[in-house]
């Protein structure tokens, strides 16, 4: 195998879009993860399952998942919940009342549904809308839309949720998988 | 007796142990008995007391943590109960005031009145799902088994005033007790 193809392939593992995400959290120092799966998180929960250095749980529905987050950052953890962005619905009081009122970090790493090339219907309002929602909430989020754009905005999102003591999020539209 | 004898109470067994409370006058009251730089006060997320509670025990496996939370937050958060049992840290304690009312709001029923809340938790498979009379708490917190207890109360608040730190505080000072 000549040096070119090597480089090839290496470029082909940094390009995964699931690797990217995982190489992230990584290099974020992220350590402690809570999840309610999706179909385009598969293979990143199962990463996740498979490191020792990350706790994984995953939780029943998302608001308990920011509870417990907001309880391992007071453990000293650096903290992430993966959700679809329908989680952002079923937790939104907790991201105020709980995290910014305490000024808790937290990375929302979310698969965004209902964006172009969805097709599950019950899927689209709730995506039509969760960009709006969370300029509502007065939440940073980032739309990266390649995996090297993923892995740069997962590790400037956890520095810019430290400094601003509120959730950042990243929303992976279905075209980014 | 109400909540504040049982919170007084709960306290009497409480050394080291970090203590999570739940919101409004359960906090005010915890407060108002014995503040300490351990006990975490909830001001909002009304629900979420066992699951901070859950991830601090297991951010901290070296500390003991204690839930004091309250039968209608339980009622909000039931999935925890699946959650909590099925990751079993052996150093949280899970202590649940059942008034039977939503206290801070104004006494309103709940429907923990009809239920029988250590039961519901046995069916889940906690095997230390205890009424608080029939346990000593100490042993309890020290047992190698997450603890589920109920601590039947009549509804009522006292006059326990508003918690005058702000929740920056709260997580502030927490933190830096706690710290390793």
């Amino acid at each position: 195998m000549n040096y070119k193809v090597i480089i090839l392939l290496n470029r082909c593992d940094i390009m995964d879009s699931s690797e990217a995400i995982f190489d992230g959290l990584k290099d974020a120092g992220i350590d402690f993860v809570v999840s309610v799966p999706c179909v385009n998180l598969s293979k990143l929960l199962d990463m996740l399952d498979e490191d020792e250095e990350i706790t994984h749980i995953p939780v029943t529905r998302e608001e308990e998942g920011i509870g417990i987050c907001a309880g391992a950052y007071l453990g000293g953890k650096k903290t992430a919940i993966l959700m679809q962005n329908s989680g952002l619905g079923n937790s939104i009081n907790a991201l105020k009342s709980l995290m910014e009122l305490y000024k808790f970090p937290l990375l929302m790493i979310m698969s965004h549904r209902g964006t172009e090339g969805e097709n599950i219907c019950g899927q689209v309002p709730m995506g039509k809308s969760t960009p709006r929602i969370l300029e509502s909430m007065d939440f940073r989020f980032f739309k990266p839309g390649n995996p090297e754009a993923a892995y740069e905005d997962i590790i400037d999102s956890w520095d810019l949720s430290q400094e601003e003591g509120k959730p950042v999020s990243i929303l992976l539209e279905i075209s980014y998988w | 007796m109400a909540r504040r004898e049982a919170i007084r109470d709960i306290m009497r067994y409480i050394e080291d142990e970090l203590v999570v409370c739940n919101i409004g006058f359960p906090s005010r009251e915890l407060y108002d008995i014995k503040d300490r730089n351990e006990n975490f006060y909830m001001i909002g997320s009304m629900g979420l007391a066992s699951s901070i509670g859950l991830g601090l025990a297991l951010a901290r496996p070296d500390k003991d943590v204690v839930v004091i939370d309250g039968d209608g937050s339980l009622l909000m958060n039931m999935g925890s109960l699946v959650t909590i049992f099925a990751n079993n840290p052996k150093n949280l304690t899970w202590i649940v005031i059942d008034n039977g009312a939503y206290g801070s709001t104004g006494n309103q029923d709940t429907y923990a009145q009809t239920i029988d809340l250590c039961k519901i938790a046995k069916s889940v498979g906690f095997e230390n799902s205890f009424k608080f009379e029939d346990i000593d708490l100490k042993e309890i917190i020290k047992s190698d088994n997450t603890s589920f207890i109920v601590y039947d109360t009549e509804p009522g608040n006292s006059k326990a005033p508003i918690i005058d730190l702000t929740p920056i505080e709260i997580k502030n000072r927490f933190m830096e007790t706690i710290e390793k």
